[in-house]
């Protein structure tokens, strides 16, 4: 084998989460930021930011979960009882999201209903996101080739630590992305809660970085030990110098910088997490090649996965790009 | 562990079941839909004639509530497999997923990407380019049901595998695999029925406003394609239906023994039209026969044989009364939508199209038809699957997760309550939708339309193409 398919695979599978986590972060974002915004022009202004794109952005957690069934099937088949709880209600809180970009321009009288639920489904949705990263790095519980554990074991006050987190991360990219694709006093707005969500999203990645090393000494080798300490050294400056850009872009008036300095957290702590399981898909129980599936499988998916992802990117760059610039609240084009 | 007295695995078919009709609903007519949408922007291009512009707008407004239900409710299933369906998905994996996954890569990415531009970017990228936007929506629609179709046919007759050490089904020839035996009959009838499906709820809305003013160009031009389609494609359908049906009498039999209500095996097999199929008994009470007609539609002989479902073991058969009702409910729908085809036809040709009103009311009461039949088929294939989910190889029982019944059936409940209050909402948003009159005159050319383009109309709020607030 000239390739190692199953590597290739996890680094796609790791590619579209990451798509995922920063596209739809923004996106869930917004509908987190929701209850700061309580004038229905500014909330028209903000859903109409993503509404052109938040499906396509959406996909790729399509990708992820069904990339996953076909690659790594066991992995697949393992996490998600596991994670039972936490999936079921993010679906349910994305169902709620979904559905209030159209519902709530649909009807004059029950529009708060729809706004509450677009508000309550972001957040639902970001922190089981966020608790079911948590409880994959406590580990999961295998038995020959299924889940063996109980459907209450996600939870502990490291998963929910690791949800409130991914609120905070999601909305400072929210916040950031208003900064960019608003103007006058909502983004004036957007920058203040993009300075309170970014200390907070940093200060979360500080407690939960330090504690999981604590967690398993598997992540403790790979962040100590050489010569993976070598990279790991180099993330928590990354991050810091993040942070200076972020800052920087909040207190001097730049649209786009802090949203970039954002997105470098997000791949930053991506980074790291990467680092913390790598050869694994499941910590300690599941390396990349015990899940993978066969290489027939792997190969055959790959020839669409090379030809067609850059396409996707592509397209997907076009239709960012037409619908680029400030937000015009006149155009109402939603 | 049960919960309220059921086990984890019939939870799980349940909440299979449930949540996947319910998604259904929404691609079945958001497939018909983009489509049609698609035909109505190339004839406003072809034709430069505003009344397809107006329509175009009308329907791509119901369009964006459809499919942003048909979005989220898909995503849970693709995350429901692994949930409840673990075993199933471990071993199925390999063979299905990268199916599931080129569908993602092929055409949900496409829909989505050019979803946005076809709803708001009209004026951002200029007309030319906003149909191919419309026409990629149309394509994406068509490939994601053929990969979908692929996987589901590959669970009805599976080919191309080979079974691993671990028990793992793996890929022995991918051709085999996409292209099997059930594929490409599935296929059409599954892509006909969306179309009939939109096509009837076109016709049904093109009705209504018909009955309350003929004049109205738009609802003449509705109502005018819909009986087109529902002339032309219910007897194609009709005919890929006998095919399917033959090609499920080759590779499930004991499907059709299902199906038909037949628990003998028998030459010259009569049709049953009614009756009531007993599973305990092994009988199918208070029949109601026509002679050799059964073997006649299936095998095209008056005495060819038909297998009864005691050729099989009981614990290897499906259940005979919900495909024995559902068959006869789609099949019922089928000829009563030909009829209304035809009697269209016959309007047309004496010139009263637009004049006969009780064509318009038939036309509205058989506006939900194409959602029932498409229910009644699927309930149809999916329970003749049955005691299977890899027909013959993997029994349902077995593809279950190890997961306790609390969970299966709390997270059954939350998906019931969410599921009838947001698309109860949003079918409710779509009828509202579809009650507005498609108004607009060649008059305004210049102005209407453009004017009344926003989806969702904010300042244009009031006008006839637009506004709830008296609602």
């Amino acid at each position: 084998m000239v390739f190692d398919l199953p590597f290739i695979w996890a680094a796609i599978i790791a590619f579209a989460v990451l798509a995922y986590v920063v596209l739809d972060g923004f996106d869930l974002g917004i509908g987190i930021l929701f209850p700061f915004f309580p004038e229905k022009h500014d909330r028209d202004v903000m859903t109409n930011s993503v509404a052109p794109v938040w499906d396509g952005n959406e996909t790729w957690l399509v990708l992820g979960g069904g990339g996953l069934m076909a690659v790594f099937p066991l992995a697949y088949a393992t996490i998600m009882p596991a994670l039972y709880i936490p999936i079921i209600l993010m679906l349910l809180g994305l169902v709620f999201r979904g559905v209030a970009f159209e519902f709530r321009w649909r009807t004059e009288r029950w529009r708060p209903l729809w706004d509450f639920g677009f508000w309550i489904g972001s957040t639902v949705a970001a922190f089981t996101q966020g608790v079911a990263l948590g409880a994959l790095v406590q580990g999961i519980k295998i038995e020959g080739r299924e889940y063996a554990g109980g459907w209450w074991d996600w939870l502990s006050l490291f998963s929910l630590l690791t949800g409130v987190a991914v609120v905070l991360g999601y909305a400072l990219l929210g916040a950031c992305w208003l900064n960019l694709k608003t103007s006058k006093g909502l983004q004036a707005k957007a920058r203040q809660l993009a300075m309170a969500s970014g200390v907070g999203t940093l200060a979360m990645i500080g407690v939960v970085s330090l504690w999981t090393p604590f967690i398993n000494s598997v992540y403790f080798e790979h962040w100590f030990g050489w010569p993976t300490a070598f990279f790991s050294a180099f993330v928590p400056l990354l991050l810091a110098v993040c942070a200076f850009v972020l800052w920087h872009g909040l207190t001097t008036d730049k649209h786009l910088q802090p949203l970039l300095a954002a997105l470098g957290l997000f791949v930053l702590s991506f980074v790291g997490i990467g680092i913390s399981f790598y050869p694994y898909i499941v910590p300690g129980a599941l390396t990349i090649n015990q899940a993978a599936a066969p290489d027939s499988s792997l190969g055959f998916l790959l020839v669409g996965a090379v030809v067609l992802v850059p396409i996707i990117l592509a397209y997907t760059g076009y239709a960012y790009w037409v619908f680029r610039g400030k937000i015009d609240p006149e155009e109402g084009y939603h | 562990m049960t919960f309220l007295g059921l086990s984890a695995e019939i939870l799980a078919r349940i909440q299979f079941a449930f949540t996947i009709s319910f998604h259904f609903i929404f691609p079945a007519f958001s497939i018909g839909t983009a489509a049609f949408l698609a035909f109505l922007n190339f004839l406003y291009l072809w034709k430069k004639d505003a009344a397809y512009l107006r329509l175009f707008e009308y329907w791509k407004t119901i369009f964006a509530v459809t499919f942003g239900m048909g979005v989220v409710s898909g995503i849970v299933i693709s995350y429901q497999f692994g949930t409840n369906w673990a075993v199933f998905s471990d071993r199925a994996g390999a063979v299905i997923g990268p199916l599931m996954g080129y569908e993602v890569l092929t055409a949900f990415f496409l829909e989505a990407g050019f979803l946005g531009i076809m709803l708001f970017g009209r004026k951002r990228v200029g007309e030319n380019l906003h149909f191919v936007a419309t026409l990629m929506v149309a394509i994406g629609t068509l490939i994601s049901a053929t990969w979908i179709i692929s996987a589901n046919s590959w669970m009805q007759t599976p080919a191309g595998y080979a079974i691993a050490e671990n028990g793992q089904f793996v890929p022995a020839n991918w051709w085999e695999i996409i292209f099997n035996p059930s594929f490409p009959y599935r296929l059409i009838h599954t892509v006909l029925a969306a179309f009939l499906t939109t096509a009837f709820s076109v016709g049904a809305v093109g009705a209504w406003h018909l009955l309350k003013d003929k004049t109205n160009r738009q609802a003449r031009i509705m109502f005018s394609m819909a009986m087109w389609m529902a002339a032309l494609v219910t007897p194609l359908q009709i005919a890929a239906g006998d095919a399917h049906g033959i090609n499920t009498l080759e590779h499930q039999p004991a499907k059709i023994a299902a199906m038909e209500g037949h628990f003998e095996t028998q030459k010259g097999a009569p049709l049953i039209l009614f009756g009531i199929p007993n599973d305990t008994t092994e009988t199918t009470d208070y029949a109601i026969e026509i002679p050799k007609l059964g073997s006649l539609i299936l095998t095209h002989s008056l005495d060819g044989e038909i297998k009864g479902l005691k050729e099989w073991a009981k614990t290897d058969r499906p259940p005979a009364l919900i495909p024995f009702i559902t068959f006869r409910v789609m099949v019922g729908i089928g000829f009563l939508m030909l009829g209304l085809g035809l009697w269209s036809l016959w309007t047309r040709w004496r010139g009263k199209l637009y004049d006969n009103t009780w064509l318009h009311r038939a036309a509205l009461v058989m506006g939900p038809s194409g959602f029932v039949a498409v229910l009644a088929g699927w309930h149809t294939t999916e329970v003749g699957r049955q005691p299977y989910t890899v027909y013959g190889l993997m029994r349902t029982s077995e593809s279950l997760s190890n997961v306790d019944a609390p969970a299966v059936g709390a997270s059954l409940i939350a998906f019931i309550v969410v599921y009838f209050v947001v698309f109860g909402a949003g079918i409710f948003y779509m009828l509202r939708l579809m009650l507005r009159t498609p108004g607009g005159d060649d008059g305004e050319l210049e102005k209407g339309p453009v004017k009344a383009a926003g989806i969702h109309p904010g300042p244009a709020q009031g006008t006839p193409m637009g506004g709830d607030d008296g609602l």
